[in-house]
């Protein structure tokens, strides 16, 4: 049986895929970002997943606003890395793993989450910058399988904090209803506080970014809560990504345990968050 | 009608609603039309003409010309599509957005280095905090 082995949130600035592209993670400005992650390279050679579930959001690279779905899945074999503007990354192109994304849109479904399947996915620095930042930049192949999840997190009205923890918790079904032995990790991906748009641009709230972390951690059905106008007003007008790590936090179960956590400003307009979490016994 | 009241009581802060998304669907479609390199050099080559292509207001194109990001998020422009014609331009994220700030590069820069900026004043319009 499948199973969800470990949970991990991190940031995803594009400026952090660009800084590892151009070779400038040595530099006094980017060296404290790389420095939080260095135990989670370690831990995840240590633990390796044989696919990992990545909840991000698209950034008007592949999904455009002629249609928004809240939730949408990869079912591909393989998504390729989006040209930005300045060109696509220079990164392995992403491994699917249709079987299990397809019996996780089937689990979803009659579960009641009508969530968006697709076979044709370019993904951009919202999904690959988690992926740099945990393996480094290996040549030919990723280490392992991913399914994309993209979440409306760009047009408000987006999804709820509380359909986020559920789906999480729905995922969680869904793996463990899946027959082959497969170690499963689900990654949520954005934040934290950060307003990248108009004179209130540059806003940190590290005070309600801490707050979040441990209500992640201890109460996520009280966090779950938390209306859209909170997380805009107080996270910044894009922190309301920060909604996907509830999905994260709903797959891990009841209780979780910290493994590790990193929390930084700045990198380029945003507080960079990281957390390992894995499931624990209720 | 769709009641924003809550979210237009944010100071220095365009929520990009569906309303929005509605408005600014050709200006954001004429920002990821830059995701292709060929169609950058056209843009580049003559801007006019690349924007006449589609059928955005005049008032968008006018903003796109004068790269002027606070208007293009008032004419219903999405700043990670914008990030297209910036990113177009060679520049980062924090280069443009730092000109929707009233602040230099250099300054607003310094300020993401001290902490970022700080939310006392800047949560409501109507409590003033």
């Amino acid at each position: 049986m499948a199973r969800i082995t470990a949970g991990v949130t991190t940031s995803h600035v594009p400026a952090i895929g660009a800084a590892i592209d151009l070779g400038k993670t040595e530099e006094d400005y980017w060296k404290p970002v790389f420095a939080g992650y260095e135990w989670t390279k370690q831990w995840a050679k240590e633990n390796p997943p044989d696919v990992v579930i990545l909840c991000y959001n698209d950034h008007g690279s592949a999904m455009s606003l002629k249609m928004i779905p809240t939730f949408a899945i990869g079912i591909a074999d393989k998504f390729q890395p989006c040209d930005e503007g300045y060109g696509p990354r220079p990164i392995p192109v992403v491994e699917g793993h249709p079987d299990l994304a397809v019996h996780l849109a089937q689990s979803l479904i009659l579960d009641e989450f009508d969530i968006t399947m697709m076979n044709e996915l370019d993904v951009d620095h919202g999904l690959t910058v988690p992926l740099s930042l945990v393996y480094g930049n290996p040549k030919d192949a990723w280490p392992t399988k991913v399914i994309p999840i993209a979440v409306n997190v760009v047009t408000y009205p987006q999804p709820t904090g509380n359909r986020c923890l559920n789906l999480g918790k729905a995922i969680r079904r869904a793996v463990e209803s899946y027959p082959e032995d497969l170690s499963v990790q689900v990654w949520g991906t954005g934040g934290m506080s950060h307003q990248i748009q108009g004179a209130r641009a540059g806003l940190i709230n590290k005070e309600w970014d801490h707050a979040f972390i441990e209500r992640l951690l201890n109460d996520p059905e009280d966090l779950a809560k938390v209306p859209h106008i909170e997380y805009l007003r107080e996270a910044g007008a894009e922190g309301i990504e920060l909604i996907m790590w509830l999905i994260m936090r709903g797959a891990l179960g009841e209780k979780a345990r910290e493994l590790h956590r990193f929390y930084h400003v700045p990198a380029s307009n945003t507080a960079v968050g990281h957390l390992v979490w894995e499931p624990a016994a209720a | 009608m769709v009641d924003y009241s809550e979210i237009d009581d944010i100071p220095g802060t365009t929520v990009f609603t569906a309303d929005r998304a509605r408005k600014g669907y050709h200006l954001n479609e004429f920002c990821m039309s830059l995701m292709k390199a060929e169609n950058r050099d056209r843009f580049h080559a003559d801007e006019r003409a690349y924007l006449d292509e589609w059928p955005m207001t005049e008032e968008q194109k006018q903003a796109v010309l004068d790269r002027d990001y606070g208007k293009l998020l008032e004419l219903g422009g999405n700043i990670y599509f914008l990030a297209k014609l910036f990113a177009s331009d060679g520049l980062s994220y924090v280069q443009a957005v730092s000109t929707m700030t009233g602040m230099s590069v250099e300054d607003y820069q310094k300020m993401m280095l001290a902490g970022g900026r700080n939310i006392e004043g800047w949560r409501s319009k109507s409590k003033g905090n």
